[in-house]
C-alpha cells in the first residue's frame, strides 16, 4: 500500500504524496489530484479539449483565417461549400462557402470565436460573483437582509430571462457591452440561490463555529471559509450554463439586439442565414453547428468538474 | 451444528490509484445457529465482510472467495436477480442508523407490510397482522399507534426496534447487523439487545453482530472473530475475550477506561506492523 | 478563584409555542485548575451547556462567569483567548479544504500573535504530531490526527479553560486512550481547567473530579468522581446509568 522510500522522489510521487513538505507543495499536490481525476473523465477531456482547441482558433484567428471575414464579394456571394454537389459546385477559398454579401464563413466564424469567448468570459466573471456576494451574505446573516436580499432575488427570477435581457437592450441600446450586462442581470439569480443553500448549510458546521469561537469577524469568515466551499459548486454550475449564455447571447444576436450586423457574431450569422436557409443551407448552418459544438463542450467540461469538484463526493 | 454459511479465504479488493487496496485479506468463517462477532476498529473490514456476505460491494470493489456458501449453496455464483431473492428473504441486514434506512415519507407499518409481500404472496389483510404482531414482538407498547406513524416521529431506540421487525419478518436464516447500537444511548441499547437476542434465538437464526465494541459483543455472543487490516488476527469463545492471547486484542482490551480500575495513563495500543501481514486465522 | 461559575441556566431554542427548553436551571462551579464531567443521554442537554458557555446558543437567560467575571454579549476577543472549545467530530469540525497550516495560523494571528511560524512548531508538538504534518489537509489525516489538530486549535491562543465536548466519542477506543492521555497531559502541563461532556461514565470518570448528571435539560445530581464508581448515588437515575454502564463494560 505504501510507496517505498526511494532515494529521490519522481515529480509524480512528489505530487501524488500524502505528506506535503510545504504550502506550495500541498497545493500542487491538492491541484494534480483533481486534475487526475479529472482526466479519467473521458467525456470531460473532450468538452476541454474542444474549448482549447476554440481558445487557439479565437487567439490565431488573424492567422487562420482564408479571407478578411469584412470583404464583401457580391460577385461571390452564396456560394456553397466546397464538398457541395457538382450540379452547384462550390469555389477555391470559401471552404465553408460564402454569405450573402460574398463573406468567406470560415473567417467569420474565426472572427466570431473571438466574440464568443469575450461574451462568455464577461458573463462567466459578472454573473456568479454577484451571485455569490447575495447568496453568502443573506445566507450566512440571515434575519431580514436575507429576506430583502432574497426577494429581489426572486424578483428576477420571476421574469423570462430572455424578455428581461430583450427590455434591458431596448432601454440601453443594442450592442455586445449591452447583451452582456444584459444576460449577466438575468444570470445571477440563480447562483445566489446556490450559493445561499450552500451557505447555510456550511453556516452551522462545526468548522465555521470553530473559526468564530475564535473571534473572527463576518466578512472573514464569509470570504475566506464559505467561499471556498461555494465557489466549486458555483464554477459547476457556471460551465453548465454555459451553453445557455452563448444561445442567449446568440439568440440576443438573432434578434438583432446583440452585436451589429457587420460584426461577426454566430448569433447575428444566424440570423443573416435565416432568409436563404431553404436554398442556402450553409449560411445559417455553419454558425448554428459551431455554436452547437461549443455549447455541448461546455457542458461535457461541467458534467466532468462536477464529479471531480463537488464535495458532496468525499473530501478528496 | 448445521452450518449455515460458511465463507473461505474471503477477499475484498478496491483498486485505488496508487494500487488495489485490499479491504478484507482471506477471510474465514463458518456460522451455525449462534451469534458471531466480529470486531474492529474503523478500516478493519470488517463491515466490508459483512456486505460482502451479500454482495453489496458495489464495483470497482471486487469479491473473490474459495467457497461462499449458505446452507451448502453457492453464493458467488449466483446473478444479481437471484441474490435479490437471498437478501431479505435468507440473509437479512441491520444497518447502524435506523434514520437513514428507513423512509421517510413512507409510514412505519406500510414499510413493513411491503417487505413482507416481496418475499410473501398474502393479502394485505394477512400482512398487516403480521406486520402488527411482529411490532409487538420487538416490544413496541402501542403497535397500532406506530403502525400508522412516520420514521421522524420515533426515537433512536424504537426506529431501530422497527427496522428488527422488518428485517426478521421474512423469517431470514441469518441476520447480520452491523453497529445496530452504535447511534443509540447506553439504556436503550441494552433493550434492543436483548429483544435481538430473544428473536433470533427463539428462531434459530444465526446472527452475525459487527461492532466496535470488544465488551458489547462478549455479553452479548457466543464466539467473536477480532479483525486487523482486512483479517481475523484471532478467534475466541465470548466468554473468555479476557483470556485473549493476541497483543492486539489485549492492547484493546487495555486501552478502555473503567470506571471500577482507575488509572493515570491508559495503556496505548503499540502497532506491530506483523499483524497485518500474519496469515489470517480461520473461526 | 473559580474557573467557571453558572447558575440558573436556561437555554431554549424557538419562541412561543414552538419553544422547547434545552437547558433548565442548571447550576455548576468548576473551580480554576478543576475538571468538571457533564454526561447523560442524547438530548439531555449537556452540549448546549457548552454552547450556551461558548455564545453559539441564541437565547439564554442565568448566569454564566468566567474567570470570576460575567461574561460578555456578544463574547469578546479576550473572552475566547481565555475559554476554547474541542468539538465532538473531528470530521466536522475541521475546514475540508484549509491544511493544518492554514488552520493554525489564521488562529493565531485572529488573536494577534506574531511569532506565527515558531508556535505552530510548538502547538504541533505540544500535540504529539510531527511537523510532516503541517501541510496536510484533513482528508489526508486520520480521525485521531484530526482531533489532535483541532485540540491544537484550541491550544493556539492559550486559553485557561478548555470546554470538551465528547471529544472522543467518534474515534476508536485505542485512539481514544491516545487521546485521553494527551488531554491528561496538556492539563497538567498548561494548568487548564476543563469541561468535559460525554454520554461515557468511564470516559468522564477518567478526566474529570466532579461530574454532574443531567436528565432532559436538567442537573439531577453533582458528585465526587470516588463517589461515582463507588455507587454512592443519591437519584435513581444515575444508578440506572451506572449500572447499564457498568453492565456493558463488564461483559
Amino acid at each position: 500500500m505504501s510507496l517505498s522510500d526511494t532515494q529521490k522522489p519522481s515529480l509524480k510521487e512528489w505530487l501524488l504524496t500524502d505528506t506535503p513538505t510545504s504550502r506550495r507543495h500541498a497545493r500542487a499536490a491538492s491541484l494534480y489530484q483533481a486534475w487526475l481525476s479529472l482526466k479519467s473523465n473521458h467525456m470531460a477531456m473532450l468538452g476541454l479539449g474542444i474549448l482549447m482547441l476554440l481558445v487557439i482558433l479565437a487567439a490565431l484567428a488573424s492567422v487562420l483565417a482564408p479571407a478578411d471575414p469584412f470583404v464583401q464579394d457580391l460577385a461571390l456571394r452564396l456560394t456553397p461549400p466546397i464538398w457541395q454537389s457538382d450540379r452547384d459546385p462550390g469555389i477555391e477559398g470559401y471552404i465553408l462557402g460564402s454569405d450573402s454579401l460574398g463573406r468567406d464563413i470560415l473567417s467569420r466564424l474565426l472572427y466570431g470565436s473571438r466574440i464568443t469567448l469575450y461574451i462568455v468570459t464577461l458573463v462567466a466573471l459578472m454573473a456568479p460573483i454577484v451571485g455569490l456576494l447575495v447568496g453568502t451574505i443573506a445566507g450566512y446573516t440571515g434575519g431580514w437582509l436575507d429576506i430583502v436580499l432574497m426577494r429581489i432575488t426572486d424578483i428576477f427570477l420571476a421574469f423570462p430571462r430572455l424578455i428581461l435581457a430583450l427590455a434591458f437592450v431596448a432601454t440601453l441600446g443594442a450592442g455586445i457591452e449591452n447583451a452582456v450586462l444584459a444576460i449577466s442581470l438575468t444570470a445571477w439569480p440563480p447562483y445566489a440561490r446556490i450559493a445561499r443553500a450552500e451557505t447555510l448549510t456550511i453556516r452551522n458546521s462545526d468548522y465555521i463555529h470553530a473559526v468564530r469561537l475564535q473571534g473572527a469577524g463576518t466578512m472573514r469568515i464569509i470570504t475566506k471559509h464559505i467561499w471556498p466551499l461555494c465557489i466549486s459548486s458555483l464554477v459547476v454550475r457556471v460551465t453548465l450554463d454555459m451553453a445557455g449564455i452563448i444561445l442567449a447571447a446568440a439568440g440576443l444576436g438573432f434578434l438583432g439586439l446583440g452585436a451589429q450586423p457587420p460584426s461577426p457574431e454566430w448569433g447575428a450569422m444566424i440570423s443573416e442565414g435565416r432568409k436563404f436557409i431553404l436554398d442556402h443551407w450553409w449560411v445559417a448552418t455553419m454558425p448554428g453547428l459551431a455554436i452547437f459544438t461549443v455549447s455541448l463542450a461546455f457542458n461535457l467540461l461541467g458534467d466532468g468538474l462536477r464529479d471531480v469538484l463537488d464535495p458532496k463526493d468525499g473530501a478528496s | 451444528m448445521s452450518k449455515l454459511l460458511e465463507v473461505e479465504n474471503l477477499w475484498v479488493k478496491f483498486p485505488t490509484r496508487t494500487g488495489v487496496f485490499d479491504a478484507v485479506r482471506g477471510v474465514s468463517f463458518s456460522l451455525g445457529q449462534e451469534r458471531l462477532g466480529i470486531v474492529g476498529e474503523s478500516g478493519s473490514g470488517k463491515s466490508m465482510t459483512g456486505r460482502a456476505i451479500l454482495r453489496l460491494i458495489r464495483p470497482p470493489g471486487m469479491v473473490t472467495a474459495d467457497k461462499m456458501e449458505l446452507e451448502g449453496v453457492d453464493l458467488l455464483g449466483r446473478s444479481e436477480r437471484e441474490m435479490r431473492k437471498v437478501r431479505g428473504q435468507q440473509i437479512s441486514m441491520i444497518m447502524q442508523d435506523p434514520k437513514f434506512s428507513l423512509n421517510p415519507v413512507m409510514r412505519v407499518g406500510a414499510q413493513i407490510m411491503e417487505a413482507y409481500r416481496l418475499h410473501a404472496k398474502v393479502s394485505k389483510k394477512e400482512a398487516k397482522l403480521k406486520t402488527i404482531a411482529m411490532l409487538e414482538a420487538v416490544a413496541i407498547r402501542d403497535p397500532e399507534r406506530v403502525y400508522r406513524m412516520y420514521p421522524h416521529e420515533v426515537s433512536g431506540g424504537m426506529g431501530q426496534r422497527i427496522m428488527i421487525a422488518m428485517m426478521l419478518i421474512p423469517d431470514p436464516k441469518i441476520m447480520i447487523a452491523d453497529e445496530p447500537t452504535s447511534a443509540l444511548d447506553v439504556s436503550v441499547q441494552m433493550q434492543v439487545l436483548e429483544i435481538m437476542d430473544k428473536l433470533v434465538t427463539d428462531r434459530g437464526m444465526g446472527l452475525i453482530f459487527i461492532s466496535h465494541d470488544l465488551n458489547l459483543v462478549s455479553s452479548f455472543c457466543d464466539r467473536v472473530l477480532i479483525m486487523y487490516a482486512g483479517r481475523v488476527v484471532e478467534t475466541l469463545q465470548a466468554d473468555k475475550l479476557h483470556e485473549a492471547e493476541h497483543p492486539y486484542t489485549r492492547g484493546l482490551l487495555n486501552s478502555l477506561p473503567r470506571l471500577d480500575a482507575p488509572k493515570d495513563r491508559l495503556d496505548v495500543l503499540k502497532r506491530d506492523p506483523a499483524w497485518a501481514t500474519d496469515e489470517s486465522v480461520s473461526g | 478563584m473559580s474557573g467557571i461559575e453558572i447558575e440558573g441556566l436556561n437555554v431554549w431554542f424557538g419562541e412561543y409555542e414552538e419553544r422547547v427548553d434545552a437547558v433548565k436551571g442548571a447550576n455548576l462551579s468548576v473551580p480554576k485548575g478543576g475538571s468538571f464531567g457533564l454526561v447523560g443521554e442524547s438530548g439531555s442537554g449537556k452540549s448546549t451547556i457548552l454552547r450556551a458557555i461558548m455564545g453559539l446558543a441564541p437565547t439564554w437567560s442565568g448566569k454564566i462567569e468566567i474567570l470570576d467575571k460575567p461574561v460578555e454579549n456578544p463574547r469578546g476577543r479576550d473572552f475566547y483567548r481565555a475559554v476554547q472549545m474541542v468539538f465532538q467530530d473531528p470530521y466536522a469540525s475541521l475546514h475540508p479544504r484549509h491544511s493544518v497550516d492554514q488552520v493554525l495560523s489564521e488562529t493565531l494571528s485572529l488573536h494577534g500573535f506574531t511569532d506565527i511560524d515558531k508556535r505552530i512548531s510548538k502547538l504541533l508538538d505540544d500535540v504529539g504530531l510531527g511537523p510532516s504534518f503541517r501541510f496536510r489537509y484533513p482528508h489526508q489525516l486520520s480521525g485521531g490526527q484530526r482531533q489532535r489538530v483541532a485540540i491544537a486549535r484550541a491550544l493556539a491562543p492559550e486559553p485557561q479553560i478548555l470546554l470538551l465536548d465528547e471529544p472522543t466519542s467518534a474515534l476508536d477506543v485505542s485512539v481514544q486512550a491516545e487521546i485521553l492521555n494527551l488531554l491528561t497531559d496538556l492539563r497538567a502541563e498548561h494548568k487548564l481547567t476543563y469541561l468535559m461532556v460525554s454520554h461515557d461514565l468511564a470516559v468522564v470518570g477518567h478526566i474529570c473530579q466532579d461530574i454532574a448528571v443531567m436528565q432532559v435539560g436538567e442537573i439531577v445530581e453533582t458528585l465526587g468522581v470516588e463517589d461515582m464508581r463507588a455507587m454512592r448515588t443519591k437519584h435513581p437515575y444515575t444508578k440506572h446509568l451506572l449500572e447499564s454502564s457498568l453492565q456493558s463494560a463488564a461483559g
